[in-house]
């Protein structure tokens, strides 16, 4: 076989005038990007600037009141945001990692039901809010006699969540090299010690990266809640399981309602707060990703 | 441990009191027969190679001496593997146990995500010890002659280790759970020839303590450490299925010199497979 020596310079390409589609694509791609970066600081930039006068103690220090925007503060909604969000981490971790385990290592899929089950956890992921707050309201509050009070929103709020958890936990469960569970079995140990000493620790990074996801996803729910009874006005803190409460977005919403410009510029000061506690446990997240990837 | 040097003039050793007999064995993936009337016994504290060509089923029968194959949904045996003459998938076997006493080592290295320490000592653990892991991990880590080279870093990723190096880690925690057999699935086709050779000087050392079956790609790797050969290929029934079947079992010495049938000749020749 003979090679034919093209006679081209070799530095034609390098003038991008043959391959016009590369360059293209490069900008369509950043041109996605900036869709998403720009409306995030369009929107951060407003919000800032609008709760900028607001954006002080008084915010954390103080109670709602409808009568004084001067005085009114979010505290009974901060801290009712912290309290679901934290029961709904503590219900649906263990049950949603607990259910991903079982869906992975020990479900066979040969089985028909097994497969039914994995069509509708992803279902439910689909099914919107709204129908768990009636669900919450039906089943938990009067059905259960729990009443609208932190418990039936936090559990409300786990189930509406938990297919998400679920489906990042098998994502990060699946990802585990079948070889780490291999060398595990090989060496004698049974098959609970190796998805709880070996899978699950290396899934870590990503059922806290799923997870957190999914609760930012319930830390901004205001629609289920507005059902279970999230009040406006609650001049207090919860102080058990069993009070009522108040959330941030729910918070927001009603001082958006008002006709006075003072209580918008507060709206847009809890907004901020809520953010803030949003990029917060994205540094959780962070941090426990690096810290399990680092033992690797 | 006193290691003397492997020897490879010594004595052809016997089988009068095998670890493993096997006989008439078949492996089911499903309805698939992957392998066929396997027979043979493993001599204690010998190196037993298991060659062929791909698909012949070698790994296959390796992975039934540890009960590997139960975690592959479908799989299934039939005829008898005895483990000093106690059928090894009889009803009250235990396969945990049976992974206690019967190592493996896999083709690719694969270190747990966590320190050369714990990787040894892990074995240990789940079998409930709790005291003198540091001798153990250390004793392990000599043996599978690794111990110079980490001392310094036990606490320090597997990961970080080079490929020969996480083989033989791979080697020392197997070797931690003490057991009486250890089997090795092609160990040496990720390396290159200086850890081949690192692991080969090894398994000469191990032999004298343990019972080795090692499958290998590899000719003269089996020709090199093991003191029985088992050639195993790949027949096609009138069906056109594949099934392994084991062709020739015998010492290395003769497989190598004196095939006693001819496919074994023509693969050990390099004329198929």
């Amino acid at each position: 076989m003979t090679v034919t020596v093209r006679k081209t310079p070799i530095t034609a390409a390098l003038q991008g005038r043959r391959r016009p589609l590369e360059p293209a694509f490069r900008v369509v791609l950043l041109a996605s990007l900036a869709i998403a970066v720009v409306f995030l600081g369009i929107l951060l930039a407003y919000v800032v600037s609008e709760g900028w006068g607001r954006l002080d103690s008084r915010l954390w220090t103080n109670f709602p009141s409808k009568l004084y925007p001067e005085r009114a503060g979010a505290q009974s909604a901060i801290v009712g945001t912290v309290y679901i969000i934290g029961l709904t981490g503590a219900f649906c971790v263990p049950i949603g990692v607990m259910t991903a385990i079982y869906l992975e290592e020990y479900a066979s899929r040969e089985h028909w039901w097994n497969r039914l089950i994995e069509l509708n956890i992803q279902n439910l992921a689909a099914v919107p809010s709204i129908v768990y707050g009636i669900l919450g309201l039906g089943v938990l509050a009067r059905g259960l006699d729990l009443g609208r009070t932190l418990i039936t929103a936090a559990l409300t709020l786990s189930l509406l969540v938990l297919p998400v958890v679920i489906i990042a936990a098998r994502e990060a469960i699946r990802a585990v090299p079948g070889s780490i569970r291999q060398g595990s079995l090989a060496l004698g140990a049974t098959q609970w010690q190796t998805i709880w000493r070996q899978v699950l620790p290396a899934a870590v990074p990503g059922i806290a990266t799923g997870t957190i996801l999914a609760l930012s996803r319930a830390i901004g729910e205001a629609a289920p809640l507005l059902l279970l009874g999230a009040v406006t006005h609650i001049t207090f803190n919860p102080e058990s399981v069993t009070d009522a409460y108040t959330v941030l977005p729910i918070q927001i919403f009603n001082w958006i309602k008002q006709p006075e410009a003072e209580f918008h510029t507060l709206a847009s000061a809890a907004i901020v707060i809520l953010l803030a506690i949003l990029l917060l446990m994205n540094s959780v997240a962070i941090w426990l990703r690096n810290r399990y990837e680092k033992r690797g | 441990m006193q290691i003397t040097p492997y020897d490879p003039n010594r004595e052809p050793p016997g089988l009068a009191d095998p670890v493993f007999q096997v006989s008439d064995l078949s492996v089911f993936y499903g309805d698939y027969e992957a392998v066929r009337d396997v027979t043979m016994s493993i001599g204690h504290r010998q190196i037993t190679a298991m060659i062929g060509p791909s698909g012949c089923g070698k790994s296959t029968v390796l992975r039934c001496f540890n009960r590997m194959n139960d975690l592959i949904p479908g799989a299934r045996v039939n005829g008898k593997i005895a483990y000093h003459g106690e059928d090894l998938y009889g009803d009250h076997v235990d396969p945990i146990e049976v992974r206690h006493r019967i190592g493996m080592v896999f083709q690719k290295p694969n270190p747990f995500p966590k320190s050369i320490y714990d990787n040894i000592a892990y074995g240990p653990r789940v079998n409930g010890v709790r005291r003198g892991l540091d001798d153990i991990v250390e004793e392990a880590l000599h043996q599978a002659a690794l111990w110079d080279e980490v001392k310094d870093k036990l606490k320090d990723s597997a990961l970080a280790l080079s490929g020969g190096q996480q083989q033989r880690l791979c080697i020392a925690r197997t070797i931690a759970v003490k057991p009486e057999v250890i089997l090795m699935d092609e160990p040496c086709s990720a390396l290159d020839p200086i850890a081949t050779a690192k692991i080969e000087d090894l398994m000469h050392n191990l032999a004298q303590q343990y019972t080795i079956v090692i499958v290998t790609h590899n000719m003269q790797q089996a020709a090199r450490v093991s003191d029985r050969t088992a050639f195993l290929t790949a027949d096609v029934d009138k069906a056109g299925v594949r099934h392994g079947r084991l062709v020739e079992y015998d010492l290395t010495s003769q497989i190598f010199t004196t095939p006693q049938d001819e496919r074994t000749e023509a693969y050990i020749t390099g004329r198929f497979g």
